[in-house]
C-alpha cells in the first residue's frame, strides 16, 4: 500500500514547481508517506501543516461553516497546499511561488480520493 | 512555569509557546525535578517525575533486552489529551521530559519543538558542573528546597 501511496504522491511532484508532497496524519501531525522532499524537513512540514489545518478547521466550524476542503498558504519564497482526505489524513504539497495552483489542487484531490 | 536551573527557562518558555503544550515536566533520570509548567500540586509533580523516570528506565531496559536499542521517546494518545515522554543527554547527565498536550497541539508539533528545545538546552547548558557527593542527609532538604522553588512556597 505504501508503494501505491508514494506513486500517487509522485504524480503531485511531477507538476512543475512542486518541491515535495506528503501524506500526513491530521490529528498527530506525523508523516505517513512522502515523495521528493529533498531539502525539506518533512517532520516539521507535517507537524506545522497539520497544526494550521486543525486551527483553520476549528475556526470555520466555529463560524458555522464546513471544514476547508483545500488550504493554500502563500509566502514570498513558496507555498503550501493541503487537501484533507476522509480518513484523518492530509495530502500536502510544498511548492515554489510560481506554480499552477489549479493543477496541484487537482492532483492533491486525486490522491486524497485514492487513499480513502 | 517554574525552573530550578535558570538557563532552562528561555528554551522551555519557547517550547511552551510554540508547542501549546499544557503540562511540562523536566527531570533528571533519577526523577529530580528541574522545571515544571502546568502542575498545581507538589504531590502531582513528585508522582509524575517518579513515574516518568520509572517508565523511561523500563522502556530503555526493554529496548536493550529486545535489541531494539535505547528508547528515545514514547507517546500515549488518550481520548482528549496526549502524553509524550522522552530522554535526552546534556552535560549535566540524562534528563527526561514529560509533556501533556491537547487538541491545541499534536504529537508532531510536540516532537518538533521538543527536539528544538533540547538543542537549545545543549547550547546554553553550563559545560562544567561541580561534581559533588549526594548524601542521604541532604536529600530531603534538597527535595523541599526544589519544591519550594517550583511552587513558590
Amino acid at each position: 500500500m505504501n508503494t501505491d501511496i508514494v506513486a500517487a504522491l509522485e504524480s503531485v511532484t511531477r507538476v512543475r514547481g512542486v518541491r515535495g508532497a506528503m501524506l500526513v496524519s491530521a490529528e498527530e501531525g506525523l508523516v505517513v508517506a512522502e515523495a521528493s522532499m529533498e531539502g525539506l524537513d518533512g517532520a516539521a512540514v507535517a507537524a506545522l501543516t497539520a497544526g494550521v489545518v486543525a486551527r483553520l478547521s476549528r475556526a470555520t466550524e466555529a463560524a458555522g461553516r464546513t471544514p476547508p476542503a483545500f488550504v493554500h498558504l502563500r509566502a514570498d519564497g513558496g507555498g503550501l497546499m493541503a487537501v484533507p482526505a476522509l480518513t484523518d489524513l492530509l495530502v500536502v504539497a510544498v511548492t515554489d511561488p510560481e506554480v499552477n495552483v489549479g493543477l496541484v489542487r487537482l492532483e492533491l484531490r486525486r490522491v486524497a480520493e485514492n487513499v480513502t | 512555569m517554574r525552573v530550578i536551573e535558570p538557563w532552562v527557562a528561555e528554551p522551555l518558555q519557547r517550547f511552551l509557546s510554540e508547542s501549546s503544550a499544557r503540562v511540562v515536566l523536566l527531570t533528571t533520570a533519577s526523577a529530580q525535578v528541574v522545571a515544571q509548567h502546568g502542575f498545581t500540586r507538589a504531590l502531582d509533580v513528585m508522582s509524575a517525575s517518579a513515574l516518568g523516570a520509572a517508565i523511561m528506565a523500563s522502556t530503555e531496559e526493554l529496548g536493550r533486552l529486545t535489541a531494539s536499542g535505547a528508547s528515545r521517546s514514547l507517546s500515549h494518545q488518550g481520548p482528549s489529551r496526549g502524553l509524550f515522554l522522552a530522554g535526552f543527554d546534556l552535560p549535566q547527565g540524562r534528563w527526561i521530559g514529560l509533556v501533556v498536550y491537547d487538541r491545541d497541539s499534536s504529537l508532531g508539533l510536540v516532537r518538533l519543538f521538543f527536539d528544538r528545545m533540547v538543542e537549545e538546552l545543549r547550547a546554553v547548558a553550563p559545560t562544567e558542573t561541580p561534581a559533588r557527593e549526594v548524601l542521604a542527609a541532604d536529600f530531603e532538604n534538597e527535595l523541599n528546597a526544589s519544591l519550594r522553588s517550583l511552587f513558590g512556597r
